[in-house]
């Protein structure tokens, strides 16, 4: 038997020897496509902010006034506070399915450091509810009529500033993941963290129209992103943790 | 190597009730350790324990030795858990589920391995309907086909017979038994009553409870 033992656990170690360095990258893209490949088959889950987004900005003219100047002075932030809410819907879901059939579980026991994997799902998050709320914000924009000028960097703040709301809203998302009803908590703890994405994004677009340097507020979008980046995988992995463990 | 999950003065407690005190396990290869107890006695918060999952215990664990604190990922490498869940994307195929699993757990041999596995576990024909489709005996499979996958020496399964026929039962009982007298480790809880074998123990759990 002695022998059968180690002709096992050699077995094991050539398979984790086989692909030492490159095991790592090849479980985070494998992780990357499984949840492309699980959105892409539940089409309904990725509308929905879409429709949301687009429902919200349409009842604004309809509410409010239909006039164009008053709409353009507002446009900036309703367009920001429309995208945020909306990709706020979509986070309870980002590991409630993982986390009913086990392989939420199963994700904790990878012989992988979980932020990394927690990291490939907060990109496909993003991949497909920031990125495209930031494409299609432009086209809302129009509705709005927000001042020609502006849309590129509508989108561009957009898509930065969704990046950071993925990462700290996943945070939240993690610490929710094990109570039944964790939606209106999950809001409440993200939100106040959103509020500096939201002014800096809203202000880019503010700048753009103004015509003085939105540089500076894409600058500090992009230092908050690197900042999430730095810190909201970490924050993800033990959420994580303490949700399974509860 | 020789491969050694040790538990030390083991206690873990739920509700103001200890689940279990004093446990002390020595669970080497070559062994098929079956966990068993009445509902609610602990069997699955055990398993969690030894597989690494739960923190909030009392006492010490060791793996070949070594606190498992400090050997976390190794220990990780060689285990492979299948809990009550299967962990079965509904979305996805059986194929799909298993390369995912492949690729988290480093196992060699790319997709062809995979159909091999799914084989083995009778589900054939099957690999590309999506598990949503699919029966829960044989979503079960797709999760035990993971056994078939990676060469891990330490098997933690809680209650892998749920939901699996008769011939699928007989099959696997045999796995376990294979694995063990190549040296493997297997620890299972289950209510269907293992066949005797020189390799299988038992731990008893909720005794204690019981008597109370």
């Amino acid at each position: 038997m002695p022998r059968g033992e180690s002709r096992l656990i050699d077995d094991a170690r050539l398979a984790s020897r086989g692909e030492p360095r490159t095991g790592l990258a090849v479980a985070v893209w494998a992780t990357l496509k499984r949840d492309l490949t699980q959105l892409a088959r539940r089409r309904g889950d990725v509308l929905n902010p879409l429709v949301f987004f687009a429902l919200v900005i349409t009842l604004f003219p309809i509410g409010i006034s239909p006039d164009p100047e008053l709409l353009a002075t507002i446009a900036p932030g309703l367009l920001w506070v429309a995208a945020l809410l909306s990709a706020l819907l979509s986070l309870d879901s980002l590991f409630r399915s993982d986390f009913d059939d086990g392989s939420l579980e199963q994700l904790l026991l990878a012989p992988h450091p979980l932020p990394m994997l927690g990291l490939a799902k907060v990109a496909v998050h993003w991949l497909l509810t920031g990125l495209p709320l930031a494409l299609m914000a432009p086209v809302l924009g129009i509705m709005l009529s927000l001042p020609a000028g502006s849309y590129l960097m509508l989108a561009v703040s957009l898509a930065l500033g969704s990046a950071s709301l993925s990462l700290i809203g996943a945070i939240g998302a993690a610490l929710t993941v094990g109570l039944s009803r964790g939606g209106v908590l999950l809001s409440l703890l993200v939100l106040p963290l959103y509020i500096p994405v939201l002014i800096f994004g809203a202000g880019a677009v503010q700048a753009s129209i103004l015509g003085d340097g939105a540089a500076a507020h894409l600058a500090i979008l992009g230092a908050l992103l690197a900042l999430a980046l730095m810190l909201a995988p970490w924050a993800i992995a033990a959420a994580l943790r303490i949700s399974i463990n509860g | 190597m020789t491969l050694r999950l040790q538990a030390r003065k083991l206690a873990c407690e739920r509700d103001d009730r200890w689940l279990f005190e004093d446990l002390d396990l020595d669970i080497g290869g070559g062994e098929v350790v079956r966990v068993e107890g009445p509902n609610g006695s602990g069997k699955t918060t055990l398993l969690k324990i030894l597989s690494g999952q739960l923190a909030d215990y009392h006492g010490e664990l060791l793996w070949n030795g070594e606190p498992m604190r400090d050997v976390r990922q190794v220990f990780l490498e060689g285990l492979l858990y299948l809990g009550h869940a299967p962990g079965v994307k509904v979305t996805l195929t059986p194929l799909e589920n298993l390369r995912w699993y492949q690729a988290l757990g480093g196992g060699a041999g790319g997709e062809q391995a995979c159909l091999a596995a799914l084989d083995e576990f009778g589900l054939a024909g099957f690999e590309d309907v999506p598990a949503g489709q699919l029966s829960a005996g044989q979503q079960r499979r797709v999760a035990l086909s993971r056994l078939a996958l990676s060469p891990r020496p330490l098997w933690v399964l809680d209650e892998p017979f749920t939901a699996i026929d008769r011939d699928g039962v007989a099959a696997l009982e045999a796995r376990l038994i294979a694995h063990a007298r190549q040296g493997g480790c297997v620890l299972v809880t289950t209510h269907h009553e293992l066949a005797a074998s020189d390799v299988l123990t038992c731990i008893a759990l909720g005794q204690g409870a019981r008597d109370a």
